[in-house]
């Protein structure tokens, strides 16, 4: 059930000048709603002057034991700087959750790639540890600009093995994650989220091998709630509400 | 406590907060935050004759203190609202009222006779202003005799409450809800949303797709009170205001402009539940200033 919740910032990490991962828990002390989905994700009250909407922002991870959930923000304007330089204790008016998630049903033994670049990552690694608890070994593919970009390595090495491509080559691969060895051999479904051409390059390849492929997409909202019909995609189905519809589609949907 | 029920045409109002249509979807995708039921009325998506799949992405950029979009009306059209939405809205008692907005007059005066049987609908709102249809909507009220033809047309075959949606691209508004009132309309509402653009400057091109696109939030608010005022002055048949409106203070500026009844628009993206919260807010207010009767302070100023 979607609520509006104040959260109090338990835990701040700040990468480095462009990302900060906040964990935030309930400020009422109530326990997080029970339906959470990998992949959903939350709008955020930026609540500083000049920002006038919400911000849709990815859940990148759930912590049941701890009642919090983790949010990877990228600094990409006034109002992502403002919940970026938020401090531990500082509240946040947070609408949650959002969206409807990835499919998590697959059969035993798939071989499942997580494919993620730059911010995008961020749904990977709820994603992943929900899959691993349903008995799943993930792959993670994470692709950056250069090593220093690799967000949450050590989190996503606790899940499962991790791919990195750097297109310095500073680290993993070097180049694009579509270059990367981890795609050779069979996969039975691939998961992406990051950069547009990202995701519509890494859907060619799984379209040409026939892989079930789910991506991500992050068209600019308004509401989150499928109200004002601001962040549509052009799909098979015509114009959808990415904030309902989506933020997660099977490639199979997409005019793409 | 005080009385906050209004009257607009034949409907009464348990209280005078309506939702502005493009905002509030069908009112559904507000129940988690909200009972509908405490609304005096929610004013659902424009709905045409036939479907329609709107604009294409980017619909909406975020602009100082508000938004441009420019949907375009995207909707299932009225046969699919009246099978498949409207059943699942009937058991709500605040009023529903339907947005109504067409191309040519006849898809105007279709839509509103194949509503007006519908025991569950009392009022609609017909919307000859949406800056973004290419056709229609907008080109009908930004004249007098195009926004006389359509209320005529409408009221000969839409016997209940019937309320026109003004644009604020017009030079006089004043002008356009006389002719209205004078062809039938029961009530009108404004403003839509005022014409609007921005830029992106690095990529050189636009932020919408149509270029152009409608104003909405405070930024246009106190256009909108303006226009109230005038509207307001200007004719006799109750008048609902809208533009910007964030909160309860803002609700009661309305009012003293010489609106009846509100509608709040783009607040409810931002906060879903900003609608009750206006309520309680009159209920506060007319508690503190002693005010028995809402209504009491309608076009004070």
């Amino acid at each position: 059930m979607k609520q509006i919740l104040d959260f109090i910032i338990v835990r701040t990490a700040r990468y480095n000048d462009m990302y900060s991962r906040l964990t935030l828990a309930p400020a009422d002390g109530s326990i997080l709603p029970s339906d959470i989905l990998p992949g959903q994700f939350v709008q955020v009250a930026a609540d500083t002057p000049g920002v006038f909407l919400r911000r849709p922002i990815s859940i990148n991870d759930v912590d049941r034991d701890m009642n919090t959930i983790d949010l990877l923000i990228r600094r990409a304007g006034a109002g992502t700087e403002a919940m970026i330089s938020r401090k531990e204790g500082d509240l946040m008016n947070i609408l949650l959750p959002l969206g409807n998630g990835f499919s998590t049903e697959v059969p035993a033994g798939s071989r499942l790639l997580l494919i993620g670049g730059g911010v995008g990552v961020a749904p990977l690694l709820y994603l992943g540890r929900v899959l691993k608890s349903l008995g799943h070994k993930p792959e993670f593919l994470l692709g950056a600009r250069s090593a220093s970009d690799v967000l949450e390595l050590d989190d996503f090495t606790r899940i499962g093995t991790v791919h990195v491509s750097t297109e310095d080559g500073s680290m993993g691969e070097q180049g694009l994650v579509t270059a990367h060895s981890a795609l050779n051999g069979e996969i039975d479904r691939i998961y992406c989220c990051g950069p547009a051409p990202m995701m519509k390059a890494v859907a060619r390849i799984a379209r040409e091998r026939g892989v079930d492929c789910e991506v991500s997409l992050e068209n600019m909202m308004a509401c989150g709630l499928g109200a004002c019909l601001c962040c549509v995609e052009n799909t098979v189905k015509g114009n959808v509400c990415v904030c309902t519809e989506g933020p997660v589609f099977n490639i199979n949907l997409l005019n793409w | 406590m005080a009385n906050l029920s209004v009257n607009i045409g034949s409907l009464a109002l348990r209280n005078p907060v309506l939702t502005a249509s493009g905002t509030f979807g069908y009112g559904e995708e507000f129940t988690p935050f909200i009972d509908l039921n405490r609304l005096g009325g929610y004013i659902v998506k424009g709905t045409t004759l036939e479907h329609r799949e709107g604009n294409p992405y980017p619909r909406m950029v975020e602009t100082p203190s508000g938004m441009l979009n420019a949907v375009g009306l995207q909707n299932k059209g009225v046969d699919y609202f009246i099978k498949n939405i409207y059943p699942r809205l009937t058991g709500y008692t605040s009023e529903l009222i339907v947005n109504v907005s067409g191309a040519k007059v006849e898809d105007y005066v279709e839509t509103a006779r194949r509503l007006a049987p519908l025991d569950g609908i009392n009022a609609i709102e017909v919307n000859i202003s949406c800056p973004n249809v290419k056709e229609g909507g907008m080109a009908f009220g930004t004249t007098t005799a195009g926004a006389a033809e359509v209320t005529r047309a409408i009221r000969a075959v839409y016997p209940k409450t019937l309320i026109v949606k003004l644009s604020p691209n017009v030079t006089s508004i004043a002008d356009i809800a006389r002719a209205v009132e004078a062809e039938g309309a029961d009530s009108v509402s404004l403003i839509n949303t005022l014409m609007g653009m921005s830029i992106d400057v690095e990529r050189r091109r636009p932020h919408l797709s149509t270029i152009t696109g409608g104003l909405s939030g405070p930024a246009v608010r106190p256009v909108a009170v303006r226009m109230v005022w005038q509207v307001a002055k200007a004719v006799k048949i109750p008048v609902i205001g809208l533009g910007g409106i964030m909160n309860g203070r803002d609700a009661i500026e309305f009012m003293l402009a010489g609106a009846t009844a509100v509608e709040i628009g783009t607040a409810n993206f931002i906060d879903p539940a900003v609608t009750i919260k206006v309520v309680d807010f009159m209920e506060d207010y007319c508690a503190r200033h002693g005010i028995n009767d809402i209504n009491e302070i309608i076009g004070e100023i």
